[in-house]
Parts: C-alpha cells; sequence; structure tokens
C-alpha cells in the first residue's frame, strides 16, 4: 500500500477550471504511477486544456489519440513495450465520460478482450464538458445540458446512465474498480493496485465538474462525496469474478438536496426525484446482489 | 542461386514484410482483409517471424494500435482494403500529421453501395489528401519489393511519411506467378534498424500528436507538404541503391512504355498496366506509334515525369477504375494539370468499376478512338468503358 504520494508533479501548468475534478484525477494518479509511464488521452477536457503545442502539461511520455483510440493506442503502446523489451513501465489512459462509454467503448471492449497490461481510467464528469456542455450516455436523469435542455415537456436527460463498470466487469477482466475524488485515499489505493495487475485494469472515477454541473469550484469534493452519501454513486471492486463493496452506507442522505446544489438539476421536479430515487434503489440493489453472491 | 517462388501478390506482400522484420502487426480480419494477415500470423506462430501479432476489433483501432507502437520505436504493419480503409480514414489523417512512419498494404476494392467484392481503386483514390505516399504496383514481384522500398521511404528522416502499398484487389492479391524472393542479408543491408528520432523515451519524455494554434498549425501543414515533396528524391535514390542491392529496380514515380516515339499514350494505374503493355506490343507489330505510362506513385505526385514520358504524343488518354463523382476520375484531374500548358488531346477512361473485366479489345478501342481524334474536334471528357449490356 502507498504511504505517501510523491512529491513530484507529472500533469502540472494546465489550463483547467478552478476546481476541475478531471485533472485532479489525472494528477493524482500520475503521482501513484510514476516517471515510467507513458499516458494516451483522447480527445476530451485533459486534452484540451493540457496539450496546446507549444505549452505542454505531461512531463511524463504522453501523447493524444483520436476520440475512439484511446484503448487502441494503449494496446499499441503495450505492445510495442514487450517488443522493445521496455518491462518496468506503466501504460495508462485517461479518457471521459463520452470518450469511453460512447464512441470509445469497441476499442476498450477489444483491449479487454486481449488483456494487454494497461490501466484504463474514465473521468466521469457525465457530459461533454470541453465542448460545451453536451450529453453523453453516462449524463445522469434530469440533467440540463445544452443538448437536453430542459422544458415543459422533457426535463433534460432521460438517460439511465450506462454501468460501465457492470460493462467492463462483463469482460471478466482482471481488475475494474469504481472510484471518486470525494474519497481519494480509495482511489489512490484503487491506481495502486491497477499498477500491479498483469493484466487489462478499469478504473472508473467520478469526477464532478464545476462548470458543466453548475456548483462553486470549491465544492468540486465536497459534491463527489455527497453522491456516494446519497446513493448515486458506489464505490465497488471487481477482480478475478469477485465483487467487493468499498464504502457502505447505511442511511443514504436527501437526493433532493445533492440535486439542488447542482445548476443543471435545478429544474427538476419531486416526479423526477422519485424516478432518480428508484434508478438509484435499482443500481444499489443490482450491485449489492452480486456482492452477496459471491 | 536465386530464391525463386510461386506465389500471389498477398504472399509476395507477407514475404516481403517478413523480410522487413517489423516488431509489431495490427489487423482486423475483415472488411475485408487479404490472406497478407494470415500468412503473417502463421510466420508468427512458427518464429520464422519474432514480432508480436495484435488480433484488433477494427481497422480504425488496428491503425490506431500502429501508430502507438511506431512512436515507440516499433516498426508497424497493417493491412486492409475497401471498407475497411475508409473506416481508417480519420487515423490515417492523424498518422501523416503526426509524421508516422507507418506502412500499410491496401487491396484496391470497390465500395459500397452497391456492395462488391470486386476490385476498383476508388478506396485509395478518395484518400489521396490523407497525406500519405501512395504506390501503386502492377504485379507481385512490384509488390513484395515496394512492400521492402516503402519502410525504407517512410523511416528516411527527411521523410517520416507513411507509405500505403496499393495492390488491385483479386486482379493481383488472388493470382499467382513466380517471384524472386530477395535474402535476408540483401534486404538487412538495404533497410537499416528503424530508429526513430523524437520517439517516446522514458529517460527524455515527449507529448506527442498535440493541438497547435492557428498561428502553428499551418507551419506544420507546410512541413508535411515539404516532406512529401522532398520524398521524391529519396524515392529515387532508395529504388536504385535497392537496384544495386538485388538487381531489380522500378525507375522512379512513374514509368514509361514505348513513349519515346509514341504519338498516343494511355497512362494506367496497377495492374492494368500489364495488359495495356501487351496491347501496345500488339499495335507496334501494325506500325502504330503507341505507348503505356505507368503512374507508381500518386502522391508524391509524378508531374514532371509525366510531362517528359508524354512529351511527343499528342493524343493521351488515361484509363482508370475510379470516378469522382461530377467532374473526372480522379487520375485524370491529375494528369490534366500536369498537362495543363501542352495542348495535347486529353481524354479520360473510367473502367473496371466494381470488378468488371478490362479485355485485351477495350484498351485496343480505347487507342483506336485516340487515334481518331482530329484536330479541333470537340471529345467527350469522361467516358465509362464496357456500360452497355
Amino acid at each position: 500500500m502507498l504511504k505517501m504520494l510523491d512529491q513530484e508533479e507529472y500533469f502540472y501548468g494546465h489550463k483547467g477550471c478552478g476546481g476541475c475534478g478531471g485533472s485532479l484525477a489525472v494528477r493524482l494518479a500520475l503521482k501513484v504511477l510514476g516517471k515510467n509511464t507513458f499516458v494516451v488521452l483522447p480527445a476530451g477536457c485533459m486534452s484540451a486544456v493540457g496539450f496546446v503545442y507549444p505549452q505542454l502539461c505531461f512531463s511524463v511520455n504522453a501523447l493524444i489519440s483520436p476520440f475512439a483510440s484511446t484503448a487502441a493506442m494503449l494496446s499499441g503502446i503495450r505492445v510495442a513495450a514487450k517488443s522493445l523489451n521496455i518491462t518496468d513501465c506503466n501504460v495508462v489512459g485517461f479518457a471521459g465520460d463520452g470518450g469511453t462509454a460512447d464512441i470509445g467503448l469497441q476499442a476498450l471492449s477489444g483491449a479487454i478482450d486481449r488483456g494487454d497490461k494497461i490501466i484504463y481510467i474514465c473521468y466521469d464528469n457525465e457530459a461533454y464538458m470541453n465542448t460545451g456542455v453536451q450529453q453523453s450516455s453516462l449524463t445522469p436523469y434530469g440533467a440540463r445540458t445544452t443538448t437536453t435542455p430542459p422544458g415543459d415537456h422533457i426535463h433534460g436527460s432521460t438517460n439511465n446512465k450506462k454501468d460501465m463498470f457492470e460493462i467492463v466487469a462483463a469482460h471478466h477482466i482482471k481488475y475494474a474498480a469504481t472510484a471518486s475524488i470525494g474519497n481519494i485515499p480509495d482511489y489512490i489505493r484503487k491506481v495502486e493496485k491497477a499498477k500491479n495487475i498483469n493484466g487489462t485494469s478499469y478504473i472508473h472515477v467520478a469526477a464532478p465538474c464545476p462548470t458543466g454541473w453548475g456548483i462553486e469550484s470549491s465544492d468540486t469534493i465536497s459534491i463527489a462525496k455527497e453522491a456516494i452519501e446519497c446513493g448515486l454513486w458506489y464505490l465497488v471492486e471487481y477482480e478475478d469474478g469477485v465483487y467487493k463493496l468499498n464504502q457502505e452506507i447505511q442511511e443514504y442522505t436527501s437526493i433532493k438536496v445533492y440535486l439542488k446544489k447542482q445548476a443543471r438539476f435545478k429544474h427538476v421536479t419531486d416526479d423526477d426525484i422519485k424516478i432518480i430515487e428508484e434508478q438509484r434503489d435499482k443500481k444499489n440493489n443490482f450491485i449489492k446482489g452480486k456482492v452477496k453472491k459471491i | 542461386m536465386k530464391n525463386k517462388v510461386f506465389v500471389s501478390g498477398d504472399e509476395a506482400v507477407a514475404l516481403g514484410v517478413k523480410l522487413a522484420k517489423p516488431n509489431v502487426i495490427a489487423a482486423y480480419p475483415i472488411t475485408p482483409q487479404t490472406i497478407v494477415v494470415e500468412r503473417l500470423a502463421e510466420m508468427v506462430e512458427k518464429r520464422e517471424l519474432e514480432a508480436e501479432y495484435m488480433y484488433v476489433e477494427s481497422e480504425h483501432s488496428a491503425l490506431a494500435a500502429v501508430m502507438g507502437a511506431s512512436v515507440l520505436g516499433a516498426r508497424t504493419f497493417t493491412a486492409t482494403s475497401s471498407q475497411g480503409l475508409l473506416y481508417m480514414a480519420e487515423v490515417m489523417h492523424y498518422a501523416s500529421g503526426g509524421r508516422v512512419p507507418l506502412v500499410m498494404m491496401n487491396a484496391n476494392r470497390s465500395v459500397a453501395l452497391p456492395w462488391s467484392i470486386f476490385g476498383d481503386q476508388r478506396d485509395s483514390l478518395s484518400l489521396l489528401d490523407s497525406g500519405w505516399i501512395q504506390v501503386y504496383v502492377e504485379d507481385a514481384q512490384e509488390s513484395l519489393d515496394m512492400i521492402i522500398q516503402a519502410y525504407a521511404i517512410a523511416e528516411h528522416k527527411e521523410v517520416l511519411t507513411p507509405v500505403m502499398i496499393n495492390l488491385d484487389g483479386f486482379v493481383l492479391t488472388h493470382t499467382f506467378e513466380a517471384i524472386e524472393v530477395p535474402t535476408q542479408e540483401q534486404v538487412t543491408k538495404f533497410l537499416p534498424k528503424f530508429e526513430l528520432e523524437g520517439k517516446m523515451d522514458l529517460d527524455n519524455p515527449k507529448n506527442l500528436f498535440f493541438s497547435s494554434s492557428p498561428a502553428h498549425n499551418i507551419l506544420f501543414k507546410a512541413q508535411q507538404h515539404q516532406a512529401m515533396e522532398h520524398s521524391r528524391i529519396i524515392i529515387e535514390e532508395l529504388d536504385k541503391q535497392y537496384e544495386e542491392i538485388t538487381g531489380r529496380g522500378y525507375g522512379g514515380l512513374a514509368t514509361g512504355y514505348k513513349t519515346e516515339d509514341a504519338d498516343i499514350i494511355i497512362i494506367t494505374l496497377g495492374s492494368i498496366t500489364g495488359l495495356v503493355k501487351d496491347v501496345v506490343d500488339a499495335l507496334r507489330v501494325e506500325g502504330q506509334k503507341v505507348g503505356v505510362v505507368k503512374i507508381r506513385y500518386m502522391r508524391p505526385f509524378p508531374e514532371k515525369e509525366i510531362l517528359q514520358l508524354c512529351k511527343n504524343a499528342s493524343n493521351i488518354g488515361v484509363l482508370e477504375k475510379d470516378i469522382s463523382f461530377g467532374y473526372h476520375g480522379t487520375v485524370y484531374t491529375n494528369v490534366a494539370d500536369a498537362l495543363r500548358t501542352t495542348g495535347k488531346k486529353l481524354i479520360n477512361y473510367v473502367a473496371g468499376l466494381g470488378g468488371k473485366n478490362v479485355s485485351f479489345n477495350d484498351i485496343k478501342n480505347i487507342f483506336g478512338e485516340l487515334k481518331s481524334i482530329d484536330d479541333g474536334q470537340i471529345v467527350q471528357t469522361v467516358n465509362f468503358v464496357g456500360v452497355e449490356g
């Protein structure tokens, strides 16, 4: 277990918004993985804020892949490293929710199927944020985005938020986990774990976006915590077929209070909240069932 | 003793790749693929080729994977065809813009709709602007030799541009010929170990494939164009070196056959050249001054070579398996630009689309038609061959 974080900065000087959850996830993961790391980023917030020539913000090897190709490029690097006898290295990708659950899903599935020793980290801010907050398939029910404007007829996104963790686990991947920047010790432990997995690992880290969510930039961590406490996000691991819940919530806090702190949910009605509560209960029961079975 | 084998165009490519000793091969088996990658898989399995073979879930991923591998300093190979090539289109621009020295084989096959598994050249010609060096070969021997030359061209530090070797689907990929295989010593002498300056390196980290502002972007694009233009000299030099080592050279971006005194010339691309040469020989027996110009590289385009080879001809036909709907065939448009100041009569023959056979007589008729154009006569520019019936 990692006791102290590396003092070195590997993602520094980027132009991310104040309170950016995604950039924190990247920064922390690289402190765990260290200097012998190859990073792949697709088009997305992190490549937009950290990768504009001549201001390049990674002090480890890094490149931007085509939008759909994060996992394919990670695999290519790992396979080349094997061929060239570069053994002591990490190959890690950081893709957003859209880059993972929408356009990058096919390549991710292919990489997990091959079992290449790569770490795929999805930083989930629940919409296409760097292009102006458009809906992705991980945008939660009710959320306002620029492509799901709330009105009299449709109250924002009608998505059910794809269960990426379960999709990945269904590949019988070596290691998968959900995480949150609302629980940094847990996230760090999971990145450390992924580093030592001999095969493909996937971490889905909840990473709030003050700009897209309509919260104060100082509230990123606290809102991420609250998402866990109200049951809309859970921390779970899957390893060699075994599911494990990492943070048991005895009593959920109010979903309404969580939602109403965010401008993107300002319009939701009590009926909407009921639907969101039902979704929460279904998802939590589903995952608890998985944990119990083992 | 020379090593002669009887192989298909596909197998010739696989033999060439094996001799180039790639580190990483990534391929998707369909949309459609060729047996090139099957032969390579067998070679890897038998340890005749010490490469990592990656099975990927799409062509898009195949090209992305070899890009990632290449910038780590690995020599790579991938192959595709038709729809698969089009699916790669995004990554093709990406690779050339990133100056990644990839080598890819493409089997030229028709693109849907209508679906067709047969050959034409609309797949690769529609990607002429993707920044890749495009080579079109005539036979299995040239396929093998050009795969080896392609690595030397792509990886040359003054070029650093990906190269696509195009073989006509079926006509070339699926037919068998006797070819000569160079020795490993010869190839090793010609093709140095892959050393990529500016590769990703744990001791000297790089940030690659970045964004750029408008101020810088045009500079990178100008450099990309300059590298492609400069490749003309490198291509010729490398072909000469290859000839010195193996005894086989191909003569640069375009070559002529009996063009010296020809009044009438047909310009071709790919495997149809052999048939046109046969017709030229037959018509020469009858005393007709005809010739053929074979375009070997569509990019960089052999403008000067075509001007030189066609200098004595008055009537020229461009025969191609392509059409850019609403104008001409793409080869014609390029040739017309090369000959724009010469006042020669130029006609476009669009043939062989979707695998339609082009016969000896079809070509003979084209020469006949070209010969019969009188001064001042207005002729239709684009003519489809074999549409009737």
